[in-house]
């Protein structure tokens, strides 16, 4: 199946046709939004196990070769990124059954969403700087879209902040785009990495990396380019903000992969060098952010940005056990904080906010929640045998082989004061009274089945990824290796494979 | 000549952002518009800048034989154009919004500094959260 890499973005993108003609029946609308996730996630897969088999698949858009062309390119980073982003899809999908009202279906929920899901696919999988750029503008006016739905207070303010400081990005990222056409000529990843290497003004060209750099951390919220995150992701509605708080600041992250193992190898001791400097940065503040919160998604979302820095800590080191750990960590920590952030919403329908000075008591009341909570939470924290362990065990051994005792130890530290938020969700939303109800007759909310099944079901790959973190290091091990040699991929999008 | 565009791009990214620092967000459009046409001005410049010659391939060859300028900058120039079209239009409309809502397009007045909405606890009732206001 040579179509096959083209396939997640095309299905989303068909499925975001049809729901725009159902959108004003609530039910079918997402009926069709469901289907069309589904068969996503088996395109996935299907990729997956292609890749599996083959390790790079390259194609030609339009059967222009390339350089010239643009062209399609799924290995196993790719290959696992698209799976996850189907999974949290159709998992986000399912809740906002409930979540998503049907005044914001008319809107174009629905419609949005699927353009989403199509261009984070696709930003996963090209294999062109160029095209990257417009993938990602693409997941930007979709975002914007699902930013401002609804009349939410504060809604409108926050999602200023949001697409001015993205917008700023992508000027970042097209300045750099158009520093390393004037030097190099070619804008595709594999044939730039064998043209940097004969770049002879590496000044500018370590300029146009760290510009790109600026473009991507402030997409992955990297310190010191965080803010905006905080202050946008509590105002949307719960299964958009899960999507967001798993998949957006991760592509920025992936691009960062991809760009500083692909093309910027060059000049290691500037490049990598910052990016240590900025993660170590990033993990600390994000923690300390949170510890100061009250509301339950700001606490979360401050956790994204302190999760974030282990992921890059993981790239900057760039051996390969650094780059498995990143990749370990990627995997993992999406799962886990979409399943937070649905577990947030649950919290608000159980106990009637979301901030946690106004709830409590759910421990006695809503056990199965209680249960939803605590296993993306300690997998968060990195309790072992959860995934998070493992994740956080890869990057911190990573580090001290790197000789890196410092951020070994800072590694650990962000770890247990993760842990402090962790639990001062669990006493104040879970054990302590609820203040606003009387304790001997407590009033049960009932929780729909449509809202609790996505986060039980994503629990559950949390424990089984835990369970079987043995594959899972082995396939991540072989991704860092395709990323370290990357001459399989240049040569299944240059060489021959015509 | 790329001298001279290499200074007007500078010149615009300056310009740029001092307007997009000043606070004031529609400022920032302006800023936001100037800084768009400068980098698809240096996208332009680093396809080189030849114009006696189109880039055409004479017939029998395979090559160039004559220096010229590179067409695909300007490819891209016309997609980024497009994109930032659409961004600054929406751009607008969200802001206009905004101020609707707010009454201020300045970032240091109280509607963009506030930290946490909150709506008042004990409001989940029944099945569905209230996200709308009745508005």
């Amino acid at each position: 199946m040579k179509i096959l890499p083209v396939l997640p973005i095309l299905l989303p993108m068909a499925t975001a046709v049809l729901s725009v003609l159902f959108r004003v029946d609530e039910r079918r609308a997402h009926g069709v939004a469901l289907g069309g996730a589904v068969l996503h996630l088996v395109a996935g897969i299907l990729l997956l196990a292609t890749v599996l088999e083959q390790e790079v698949l390259a194609l030609w858009v339009g059967n222009w070769p390339a350089p010239f062309g643009i062209c399609l390119v799924a290995d196993y980073l790719s290959a696992v990124m698209v799976v996850i982003t189907a999974v949290i899809h159709t998992t986000m999908i399912v809740y906002a059954r409930l979540d998503i009202d049907p005044q914001q279906v008319r809107t174009g929920f629905y419609p949005f969403m699927q353009i989403l899901t199509a261009a984070v696919c696709g930003a996963f999988l090209t294999g062109d700087l160029f095209n990257l750029y417009v993938w990602f503008e693409v997941i930007l006016m979709a975002s914007f879209g699902l930013l401002v739905m609804g009349h939410r207070p504060g809604r409108l303010t926050g999602a200023v902040k949001y697409v001015t400081v993205n917008l700023i990005s992508t000027i970042f990222f097209i300045t750099a785009i158009g520093l390393i056409y004037g030097l190099t000529g070619t804008l595709n990843m594999a044939d730039l990495h064998t043209k940097v290497a004969g770049v002879e003004n590496t000044a500018l060209l370590t300029a146009a990396a760290m510009l790109l750099m600026i473009a991507f951390g402030i997409k992955a919220a990297l310190f010191p380019l965080f803010f905006w995150l905080p202050a946008a992701y509590h105002t949307l509605p719960v299964s958009v903000s899960a999507f967001f708080a798993g998949m957006l600041s991760k592509v920025g992250v992936y691009a960062l992969i991809r760009m500083f193992t692909l093309v910027f190898t060059t000049n290691t001791g500037v490049t990598h060098t910052t990016l240590l400097v900025v993660a170590a940065l990033t993990m600390l503040f994000g923690v300390v952010g949170a510890a100061s919160q009250m509301e339950m998604r700001r606490i979360l979302s401050f956790h994204i940005i302190s999760q974030v820095g282990y992921m890059v800590l993981g790239l900057a080191l760039f051996t390969p056990l650094a780059l498995a750990g990143a990749i370990v960590y990627l995997v993992h920590h999406i799962i886990v904080k979409a399943n937070l952030f649905l577990v947030s919403g649950l919290v608000r329908q159980a106990g009637g906010a979301f901030n946690l000075k106004h709830v409590g008591g759910l421990y006695k009341t809503h056990g199965l929640l209680a249960v939803g909570f605590i296993i993306p939470a300690f997998a968060l924290a990195g309790f072992p045998p959860l995934s998070g362990f493992w994740a956080k065990l890869l990057i911190i051994r990573a580090s001290l082989e790197s000789q890196q005792y410092t951020l070994a130890v800072l590694a650990a530290a962000v770890g247990l004061l993760t842990v402090f938020s962790m639990t001062k969700i669990w006493s104040e939303a879970f054990w302590k009274q609820s203040p606003t109800e009387d304790p001997k007759t407590p009033v049960k909310h009932p929780l729909s089945a449509w809202m609790l099944t996505p986060v039980l079901a994503l629990g559950l790959i949390t424990i089984l990824l835990g369970l079987f973190m043995e594959p899972v290091i082995r396939f991540a091990v072989f991704a860092a290796g395709q990323l370290m040699d990357p001459q399989p991929y240049i040569t299944a999008v240059l060489g021959g494979g015509r | 000549m790329e001298t001279l565009l290499a200074y007007l791009v500078g010149f615009m990214f300056a310009a740029a952002i001092y307007l997009m620092l000043s606070g004031v967000l529609v400022k920032f459009v302006f800023g936001f518009v100037l800084i768009g046409n400068a980098v698809n001005l240096l996208i332009f410049t680093a396809g080189r800048l030849t114009h006696i010659h189109p880039p055409l391939i004479s017939q029998g060859r395979t090559t160039l034989t004559t220096p010229a300028s590179n067409a695909l900058p300007q490819a891209l120039i016309l997609t980024a154009i497009v994109i930032g079209f659409a961004m600054v239009t929406f751009l607008l409309v969200l802001l206009y919004r905004t101020y609707s809502r707010t009454g201020t397009l300045d970032a240091d007045d109280a509607p963009f500094l506030e930290e946490i909405v909150e709506n008042a606890p004990g409001t989940a009732s029944g099945s569905k959260p209230n996200e709308s206001d009745p508005s």
